[in-house]
């Protein structure tokens, strides 16, 4: 579970986030809001990438500032780009190198890479370099590079902006079966259709909070 | 030079990296230090057998090796021009071989296992402040990014031209920096999400 407790965030001169108080506990989370509104940030003080100007973030009770390293264990991260998050060259390598930091032994970096691979429907280009993969088999390595370090929470910031439609129902599929609790921001309002809670942000304020149509419905109109 | 790992059942494959390194250094060592065109001959042929060997796809190969041709053919001219014909193909020599080599040990070795052996192999170092860590990184972040950052110079280069500018270095370099320096914001944010701690 991750509670926000009077989250402000500014960078330099300009509030970004204000005030905002959450608790976020409910198995999928969608969050929308316009460019601008505050959503990137509020999804990376989520596992403690950004740390809050003022207020708290806590993740299963532990506060991001104190610890930000136990946090990020809990917490995978998923990113809008999936080239910033790709590091080695090929896709095996890539998906072990979050494992080794974790410092598991050889025999369970090999075992939960395999069965990522498998997961994912990546085996057959596991020795293949990562550039020549499509855009959205780019998207599943970084999804399986995150959930190969089984965190309790996955946080995806736009996880199918550059994607097409069919890369984006695999996507969508990928995290509706996530056995995790998942907080996907978002501007794909179809993707968030059978999740159980959405919030809205504007100009870094909660605009609505609750069930997908109430808070979409919200949110359309106050786009205009 | 920067080739990527090319994965096949061959003898060279398997060997270790380490074994593979040493002799790609052993071997520049010679051929830095020879001034015999048949014995830097020699070397260019062993180098090319080795690709044989080591079973890696034609294409793979010419497209690493044709780059390198011509920088060679300059090379050689220059050479021959300013010295001798034979000057020209000592530093021929040595050049063909010594990226042939480097190219076949990237071909043939993965990213990885370079990495940890350059970690083993730096790590007596750390007293020195050297981080054997980071700069194994820095290695695989390396060979990683080349081709992103050539995709996105194409990218921008192509929007360029769309907008009518056919050759401008200004043009291309602004935004390319801007986005390398904003992908590099995101990277190392990537790179704490994903556990890396760099002590």
């Amino acid at each position: 579970m991750i509670e926000l407790r009077e989250v402000s965030h500014s960078f330099g001169e300009r509030p970004v986030l204000s005030d905002v108080t959450l608790t976020l506990a409910e198995r999928r989370i969608g969050v929308v809001g316009a460019n601008g509104s505050g959503k990137s940030t509020f999804a990376r003080l989520l596992n403690g990438l950004l740390l809050p100007g003022r207020g708290a973030v806590l993740v299963d009770g532990i506060d991001t500032r104190r610890d930000a390293r136990a946090v990020r264990r809990r917490v995978g991260f998923v990113f809008q780009d999936p080239d910033v998050q790709i590091v080695y060259p090929t896709v095996e390598e890539d998906l072990a190198f979050g494992l080794k930091n974790l410092r598991l032994d050889k025999a369970e970096v090999a075992r939960r890479v395999d069965a990522a691979l498998d997961r994912f429907g990546l085996a057959a280009q596991r020795r293949q370099s990562a550039h020549v993969l499509s855009g959205g088999e780019k998207q599943l390595l970084a999804i399986a590079g995150v959930l190969a370090m089984e965190p309790a929470t996955v946080v995806f910031d736009e996880p199918t902006t550059l994607l097409d439609l069919r890369n984006r129902r695999r996507i969508a599929a990928a995290i509706r079966d996530l056995p995790q609790q998942a907080i996907v921001v978002t501007h794909d309002l179809d993707l968030l259709a059978d999740f159980d809670r959405v919030v809205a942000l504007d100009e870094g304020r909660v605009l609505a909070d609750g069930p997908p149509a109430a808070v979409i419905d919200a949110y359309v109109r106050r786009m205009g | 030079m920067l080739g990527l790992y090319v994965h096949r059942e061959s003898p060279v494959h398997a060997l270790p990296a380490g074994a593979k390194l040493l002799v790609l250094f052993g071997a520049a060592a010679v051929v830095l230090l020879s001034r015999s065109p048949w014995l830097l001959g020699g070397a260019v042929a062993g180098s090319a057998l080795l690709f044989a060997l080591a079973r890696l796809p034609l294409r793979a190969v010419v497209e690493q090796v044709r780059p390198l041709l011509l920088i060679a053919a300059v090379f050689f001219a220059m050479q021959a021009a300013l010295d001798s014909l034979e000057a020209g193909l000592v530093t021929v020599g040595r050049f063909l071989a010594l990226v042939l080599l480097a190219t076949l040990v990237t071909l043939t070795t993965r990213v990885s296992d370079m990495v940890e052996t350059l970690e083993r192999a730096l790590a007596w170092l750390r007293p020195l402040g050297v981080n054997a860590g980071k700069v194994s990184l820095m290695l695989a972040l390396t060979i990683r990014l080349v081709p992103v950052l050539l995709a996105q110079a194409q990218e921008i280069r192509m929007a360029q031209r769309a907008r009518g500018v056919e050759r401008s270095a200004v043009a291309l370099l602004v935004p390319l920096m801007v986005k390398t320096l904003r992908m590099a914001d995101d990277l190392a944010h990537a790179l704490e999400a994903r556990g890396y701690d760099p002590r």
